[in-house]
């Protein structure tokens, strides 16, 4: 038998690969940033120090940096990969159904992978021009430290109701896209197995609920406490 | 029974199709889909009009010709039926039924509900065999021990019958289900280990020749295969796959 494959690049399953390996990639990144939020749990002038002290650590400790360059490239290439897939799927069927009852047999989030990662693109468009621009490229005030004072940024956005609301509904797409995404990546890396299957399943729909309610839980604080008025 | 049938039409490959109305009276619940077409192109043809063209060859489940999309599902509303299996029963009097051909570029529609599978014998023609010599010396299949689990696997993995309802039912027209069930049939028995990585990097390569979509897991495949091939084998072929390609020589 004569070999003929374009290998890990270029195939139908090597694409997939790429997708499920840096959409995990992307889910240990979603961990950290959470347990950053967190920090913003703790009001007053207290959190706001400690908070932007962690901000100063995260733009400028070298290992960071280089994560964080990971990370872009890894949501560059989850994008890019993910419209050329989507670009074939939707060629390798012309002309469509005349009636067509997909929810027979798939669920809603497995079907709408396309559209709930175009919303999480547009999401973290904004979501970088808020926080990330203005800490890197914006003119932030400092704190006490020195610090640049991400903290009050934040706060203030989340103040907004129709900041947090916008939020809100963008983190539920998350949790959407990562309920079929975070557990389709094992089966799709070919990692299935009758002991081990039902524990990832439920491991990573858990994840897929979870880390995106620890975001919104955030937001909500924020939005309700409104630490920024009362410092 | 009176129902109304609403059936692609379509001339030829090239052509526009459409849907056109078939109302149909004295339909019984006993016939199967099948007979229930039949029934209709008698009718059509005392009418003078072209009877509706359709594949079909067993009409008893086992060789993969039936096709058809009946009511936004591949071989309609049954689990674990191709749709000679499926009877009239399952509908309602007054019941309007959609009666589409199975739809991707890979399986170009030969006329009205006929599509060519053509593509599906080229994936196998790709690596679905094993290499043995029959010069008179063959060994006993049964002289090499096969763990049971694993011999069960393999005879499930080779009981699709290449019907397409995976391809015609998953979102992106992919052809992962067939392929994987017809690599995993080999590759879960030693006879299958000598030509496995090729096997598995030709076919899918194939596969992607003939312009399938790619798979996203959605399961709907697993849901609407007649003969309820495992999402296992996918997985068994994206393992085998990632492994022949970080080995193989080329």
């Amino acid at each position: 038998m004569a070999t003929s494959s374009k290998g890990l690049f270029g195939s139908s399953l090597a694409r997939k690969y790429w997708m499920a390996v840096s959409g995990l990639f992307l889910c240990t990144f979603l961990v950290g940033h959470l347990l950053g939020n967190l920090q913003l749990f703790v009001s007053g002038e207290e959190g706001r120090l400690a908070f932007n002290e962690y901000g100063h650590f995260m733009t400028t400790f070298p290992l960071v940096k280089v994560l964080s360059w990971v990370t872009y490239g890894a949501i560059f290439l989850h994008t890019v990969d993910g419209i050329m897939l989507a670009i074939q799927n939707r060629a390798a069927r012309p002309v469509g159904y005349v009636k067509e009852k997909q929810s027979a047999n798939a669920s809603w989030a497995s079907r709408k992978m396309a559209l709930l990662g175009t919303l999480t693109l547009f999401f973290i468009i904004i979501h970088m021009k808020s926080f990330w621009y203005e800490m890197h490229y914006g003119s932030l005030g400092t704190d006490a430290n020195g610090n640049k004072d991400l903290w009050t940024l934040t706060v203030t956005a989340f103040e907004q109701w129709w900041y947090t609301a916008f939020y809100v509904v963008a983190i539920t797409g998350l949790a959407f896209h990562l309920s079929h995404g975070a557990q389709s990546a094992f089966q799709t890396l070919g990692i299935n197995h009758p002991k081990y299957t039902p524990i990832i399943q439920k491991t990573m729909t858990a994840f897929a609920w979870l880390i995106p309610a620890g975001f919104v839980a955030v937001a909500v604080f924020l939005f309700v406490v409104q630490p920024g008025q009362n410092l | 029974m009176d129902l109304t049938l609403k059936i692609w039409r379509q001339n030829g490959p090239q052509e526009k199709g459409e849907m056109k109305t078939y109302p149909i009276s004295g339909v019984e619940e006993d016939m199967s889909f099948l007979e229930m077409l039949d029934y209709l192109n008698d009718k059509l043809i005392n009418e003078g009009i072209e009877p509706v063209v359709f594949d079909h060859d067993c009409r008893e489940g086992i060789c993969g010709m039936c096709s058809l999309f009946i009511n936004g599902e591949a071989h309609g509303p049954g689990r674990k039926v191709t749709t000679c299996q499926l009877h009239m029963r399952e509908f309602k009097s007054g019941d309007t039924i959609y009666i589409e051909p199975f739809r991707a570029k890979a399986f170009p529609i030969i006329k009205d509900l006929m599509v060519d599978r053509s593509a599906f014998d080229r994936i196998q023609r790709a690596g679905g065999y094993i290499s043995v010599n029959t010069s008179g010396n063959t060994i006993d299949a049964n002289a090499i021990p096969v763990p049971k689990e694993n011999a069960d696997k393999a005879f499930d993995a080779a009981t699709c019958i290449g019907c397409g309802a995976c391809v015609a039912t998953c979102k992106n027209s992919s052809a992962m289900l067939f392929a994987s069930a017809k690599i995993s049939q080999f590759s879960l028995l030693p006879q299958g280990q000598p030509e496995a990585k090729e096997r598995v990097l030709n076919m899918v390569h194939q596969m992607d020749l003939e312009g399938f979509g790619n798979c996203t897991n959605t399961g709907a495949c697993e849901v609407e295969c007649p003969k309820g091939i495992s999402l296992e084998n996918i997985a068994r072929m994206n393992r085998d796959y990632l492994f022949a390609s970080l080995s193989s020589n080329k």
